[in-house]
């Protein structure tokens, strides 16, 4: 099994502890990982401003980088959407590509992620991975309950995950949305972060450093206490840092 | 005048901190009694399943469907007219107004008598007409526009509702006590629907196997106006077709639950054939639905039932406010729905979203929202000058993303300026992003570097 790692652009560069604990977490779960030095960007800044023709160049050098392996892993559910959709052929031999936890439940199938958190973490299910990758089932959805971040974290011993009011909102983040409609992305990732907070989050994580940075971005600014880490890192057993 | 975009009408909005929350929390609840009634249908996804696919065999025989419709609606006693556009439409419903001499208009809801502007022309023409669905004869008092296709002044407060009854019906002063504001409502309209000659309705579902259709209300307010006036005049878009009365159970089930979480709405009435000595006119609007049929990637919106579930749903609309859109048809549909009108008057409308999808999977009748308002997008930056510094923006990403080392260039100078730039300037009115939220602490080094020194051999 080949397996390449696909680091969204803005993880490499303000990021790399989320990008160093996905690697070591796939690593000790047996994978053979290899990161292609000359991946850039999967170009879904440009696609969803409407700048999708603008993209060419960097779904072609995607293609370049990662065409070759059988699967790809991204600690991103909403760049992993973006190649799935718009950068990889539809061809039956054409590379898979996975978000991390995806690849983690349904490929490497783990039962016992060996990692300890003693904190009470909240989940923040970003919309992408929730209802383009269908990592879990939403609320709008009548269908059987399924949901494989939470499964996952569900193995991390010691840790206590916290029940949400709106267990599935958006954070408000939308990539350029963030700063076109500040006023209402703010609005929401405030929002956001009081249903934490109210519930006693000790730690919020997700699947998607997008939308963490953003509700990071408040939190820092409002002096809140709450800690926010990637899924990768709490999975890796890393530290609060 | 250049029309103010969403951002802005948001913005405003929410300067409103309270209000914004209330107004959230309002349409939040209304998606909860949605979940909670949809939960109680074990084949619910099977009937969205089922209703899409109906619809989308509606919109590929349209044409067939629409004559079969209109042949049996004719057999059935029931004049049948057809408008182009808004403009003819209203000139029908005048011209039947005329014909009979009435005097006095009821209307229970229609977004497309909204959509076409047909109080203001009858108004015009020295009519009044009534508006007799609760919500909307508040918002008439108001001299507003529906905030939402189905609960059209849900932006208003009790005691905002209070203040209007005052001024227009004579409540109370002061009084906000809904009982007793309905209760006014209701002895104001009875007044109203005993004096008018002619009652107007939208059409929620027409059968063309019978040729009769199907308005739904809460209020029994249609059939208050039809059964008491001698002529009814029935304005239906052309999609708002199916092609037999047995699929209607399935709309009928899906439609409540999905609007308000009701089992099913106060009163299905159903009609086919006008009452003796009366006059039953079906007038069909295109008003540009057979240009939206010719888009490939938007003709799935056509489908919509008016149920208002993705505005309850949508996380920005429950911030913004229905106004924010400045459309007829607010929240997710009517932004994959009004571009195809006036593509710069809208422009803004496609953005107005995170593409979070929970439109999509709360439709009812499964539309791909969000889909859409992504093709949208890359319609509106193609056809449009909206956003020159944008365009560049993006085209210089595009070219820098194709190219790793300008890209690990890019990335190496803009963490290296983040670091020695102050925060008064990081900060500054011009950082929109740093408006309310810090950026990111920035690393030493990328990934990209630290594999290249840890991990290549
Ligand atoms: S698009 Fe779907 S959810 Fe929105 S109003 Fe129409 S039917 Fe309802």
């Amino acid at each position: 099994m080949r397996v390449g790692l696909f680091i969204p652009c803005y993880v490499d560069q303000f990021y790399p502890g989320v990008a160093k604990a996905t690697l070591e977490l796939l690593e000790k779960h047996g994978v053979e990982v290899d990161y292609p030095l000359s991946q850039t960007c999967c170009g879904q800044p440009m696609a969803n401003s409407g700048y999708e023709r603008y993209g060419k160049a960097s779904s072609e050098l995607f293609m370049k980088n990662f065409g070759g392996f059988d699967y790809i892993v991204a600690p991103s559910g909403s760049c992993t959407l973006h190649v799935k959709d718009h950068v990889l052929p539809k061809e039956e031999n054409a590379p898979k590509i996975y978000e991390l936890c995806e690849f983690l439940t349904d490929v490497l199938k783990v039962k016992d992620i060996a990692s300890t958190f003693p904190y009470k973490v909240g989940f923040h299910s970003s919309c992408h991975g929730l209802r383009g990758l269908r990592l879990a089932k939403c609320s709008e959805r009548m269908d059987p309950e399924f949901n494989k971040p939470l499964s996952l974290l569900k193995q991390v011993k010691e840790i206590e995950m916290i029940e949400l009011d709106r267990k599935d909102e958006c954070c408000g983040f939308g990539g350029t949305f963030a700063v076109a409609e500040e006023a209402v992305s703010v609005t929401m990732g405030n929002d956001r972060l009081a249903d934490h907070t109210r519930n006693g989050v000790e730690v919020l994580t997700g699947a998607d450093m997008s939308c963490l940075m953003h509700l990071q971005g408040l939190i820092k600014r409002q002096n809140s206490p709450i800690k926010v880490m990637h899924i990768a890192e709490i999975l890796n057993g890393n530290p609060v840092e | 005048m250049k029309t103010q975009s969403h951002a802005q009408a948001a913005a405003e909005f929410i300067k409103d901190d309270a209000r914004t929350h209330w107004h959230d929390e309002t349409l939040w609840h209304v998606r909860q009694k949605r979940d909670l009634s949809a939960q109680g249908i074990p084949e619910w996804e099977t009937l969205r399943d089922t209703a899409s696919a109906t619809k989308d065999y509606v919109l590929s025989h349209l044409d067939e469907l629409l004559e079969q419709f209109e042949a049996n609606a004719l057999a059935n006693g029931v004049e049948v007219l057809w408008a182009k556009d808004a403009q003819e439409h209203n000139e029908h419903v005048y011209r039947i107004l005329q014909e009979n001499k009435v005097s006095n208009i009821v209307k229970s809801k229609s977004i497309l008598t909204e959509e076409c502007g047909l109080n203001h022309y009858l108004e015009d023409k020295g009519y009044d007409v009534v508006d007799t669905d609760l919500g909307e004869r508040i918002i008439q008092f108001a001299k507003q526009a529906p905030s939402h296709i189905v609960l059209p002044a849900i932006h208003l407060k009790k005691q905002d509702i209070g203040e209007i009854f005052h001024e227009h019906i004579g409540t109370d002063e002061g009084a906000s006590d809904p009982k007793y504001l309905t209760e006014a409502a209701r002895q104001h309209l009875r007044k109203k629907f005993v004096e008018a000659n002619a009652a107007i309705t939208g059409v929620n579902f027409g059968i063309a196997e019978t040729g009769g259709f199907v308005v739904c209300t809460n209020e029994g307010n249609a059939d208050m106006g039809t059964h008491l006036a001698d002529i009814h005049i029935a304005c239906m878009g052309i999609e708002k077709l199916i092609p037999r009365a047995t699929d209607l159970g399935v709309f009928l089930r899906l439609l409540a639950r999905s609007a308000t979480g009701q089992s099913i709405t106060n009163y299905s009435s159903h009609f086919h054939k006008p009452a003796p000595g009366k006059k039953l006119y079906i007038i069909l609007v295109d008003n540009g639905r057979t240009e939206q049929l010719g888009r490939e990637d938007f003709k799935n919106s056509l489908k919509c039932i008016r149920c208002g579930a993705c505005m309850n749903t949508c996380p920005i609309y429950r911030r913004s406010g229905g106004y924010s859109y400045n459309s007829t048809v607010p929240g997710p549909i009517g932004s994959i729905l009004s571009p195809g009108k006036d593509l710069k008057k809208y422009s803004t409308l496609p953005f107005a979203s995170t593409l979070c999808g929970s439109c999509s999977d709360v439709c009812p009748v499964k539309i791909n929202i969000h889909e859409q308002l992504y093709k949208w997008r890359q319609v509106i930056t193609e056809n449009t000058d909206v956003d020159a510094s944008k365009n560049l923006a993006m085209k210089v990403a595009g070219y820098t993303f194709g190219r790793p080392v300008l890209y690990d260039l890019a990335g190496k100078m803009a963490r290296a300026a983040l670091k020695i730039t102050p925060d008064s300037l990081v900060y500054s009115s011009i950082n929109v992003w740093g408006k309310h939220r810090n950026l990111p602490d920035v690393p030493k080094e990328s990934f990209k570097e630290w594999y290249q020194k840890n991990r290549k051999s």
